[in-house]
């Protein structure tokens, strides 16, 4: 694959009071890829996701978004985040509108978007995460699958470059995790440029081009899913792995003996 | 003569819609503006607004009143407005620390996250409050401003003592002429109590009708 660099991550730094949350990150995104983020709990996963978008500014180090430094003093933080779409643990929908204008609120008010095309391609956007149906239902009527289908479709409805999932399935039921997932992965063979922190190991070994170990706020390993899974360079992500995959196998036993 | 008595102190009826029609907007007005700087207008203008509202809440609202129409209006005074706009805009002045409290609380109880969200999507932090928390908000604050509501409709008696001729300075005449004083604060008390019903009621209409449906359809 041609080498062509959306997210670029230099040296990341981020540290709360005496708390190094992750130390010299480096990462490069390149397009059309999905990189899985895995690790143990606590080991600035998600923090390194929010520096990425600019949500939490780092101590040190630079992103870049398409060549442009956008860590830059005075950068347009607004637009950048307009091309980074991010989905959250906990969905996060705007309680107050539908699914519809959850999807329309950034083409109209952020965008400018004239109502007639915001609607169509907001229309268009749930219809992709399979929820035209649900277009006039507020969050509080929808299931936890169904608010993060649309919490997906109103990141993608901004045409982002790159797409942010921070840990996307860990909030919901078991059986809504599979919805999720397969939007997900529909997305992933569309080529769009997905960063992903989860848990979810079969997502990772079918879906991702790359996935990246992370513990105590440096990158262990990086590799294809197979060099990760029956190859790892390092003792820890061998652990690591075999330890939550036993983890999905005693879930797996457990719905079959209920 | 019946029909004179109670028509006389319904003139003064307008006249305490009118004070609390001025006051409460205009209290709603500065008090969202001060619980927003209180939110996020950093230390300084936080400060500034926590002071403020604990000085106006801290004492009698007739208090405040007299010392506010001497800046307000009277004689010798700055502005020198009348006692009707003086009092309606001082009663404004005290409702809104109130009512800055209310938003203030109804804003806060916008979980954070609403506002990561918005700015996730590109908002500018004025229009993720415009778009995304205020309205949210004014839902939550519809109950507890509703009863603030009603506060300032019935402190508009207040503005009585400045000499508005709103119902009780009125019911306070004509019991002085009439020497029917039960029958004259009674009419008063009658015409104040249909009016804060009237009030709580829409308030409860309008809160009703603007909650946001929870149940699967």
């Amino acid at each position: 694959m041609e080498s062509n660099v959306i997210l670029q991550a230099k040296n990341l730094t981020k540290i709360y009071g005496q708390n190094v949350i992750f130390k010299d990150i480096s990462l490069d995104v390149t397009q059309g890829e999905t990189i899985v983020i895995i690790g143990p709990s606590g080991t600035g996963k998600s923090t390194l996701l929010r520096c990425l978008n600019l949500l939490t500014r780092v101590n040190s180090g630079q992103v870049f978004l398409d060549g442009k430094e956008i860590t830059a003093q005075g950068y347009n933080e607004d637009f950048v985040r307009q091309h980074i779409g991010m989905v959250f643990q906990n969905f996060l929908l705007f309680n107050h509108l539908t699914a519809l204008d959850n999807v329309m609120v950034g083409l109209t008010r952020v965008k400018g978007m004239k109502k007639p095309q915001a609607l169509e391609k907001a229309m268009h956007e749930l219809t992709r995460v399979g929820l035209a149906d649900r277009a006039g239902h507020y969050p509080g009527q929808l299931s936890g699958g169904q608010q993060q289908r649309v919490a997906i479709a109103r990141a993608l409805a901004m045409d982002p470059r790159v797409m942010l999932f921070d840990e996307p399935t860990s909030a919901l039921d078991p059986e809504l995790i599979g919805e999720v997932l397969t939007v997900m992965g529909q997305l992933a063979r569309d080529r769009m440029t997905m960063l992903v922190v989860t848990h979810e190991m079969g997502f990772a070994r079918e879906v991702a081009d790359r996935i990246v170990f992370m513990e105590k706020g440096s990158i262990v390993e990086q590799g294809s899913p197979d060099d990760l899974f029956n190859h790892a360079q390092h003792e820890r992500t061998r652990e690591f792995l075999w330890k939550i995959t036993e983890l999905y196998g005693n879930k797996e036993k457990q719905k079959g003996g209920q | 003569m019946l029909t004179d008595f109670v028509s006389y102190i319904i003139q003064g009826t307008v006249t305490t819609i009118c004070v609390t029609l001025i006051a409460l907007p205009s209290g709603l007005l500065v008090g969202l503006g001060l619980a927003l700087i209180n939110i996020y207008g950093g230390r300084w203008l936080s400060w500034l607004s926590s002071t403020f509202s604990l000085l106006m809440r801290g004492v009698p609202p007739i208090v405040l009143l007299f010392i506010l129409y001497f800046v307000l209006g009277g004689n010798g005074s700055l502005i020198n407005l009348e006692p009707f706009w003086a009092g309606s805009m001082s009663l404004g002045i005290v409702s809104s620390a109130y009512q800055m409290e209310i938003l203030r609380g109804a804003l806060l109880s916008v979980s954070g996250g609403q506002m990561t969200a918005a700015r996730a999507i590109g908002m500018s932090r004025l229009k993720a409050i415009r778009y995304i928390i205020l309205p949210q908000a004014i839902r939550l604050a519809i109950p507890p401003w509703s009863n603030e509501a009603s506060i300032v409709l019935k402190d508009s008696s207040l503005v009585y003592a400045l000499g508005v001729p709103e119902i009780l300075r009125r019911a306070q005449q004509l019991s002085a002429t009439s020497q029917q004083p039960f029958l004259a604060f009674g009419t008063a008390a009658l015409i104040y109590f249909v009016l804060v019903f009237a009030t709580n009621r829409l308030l409860d209409f309008i809160s009703e009708r603007s909650k946001l449906p929870t149940q699967p359809v």
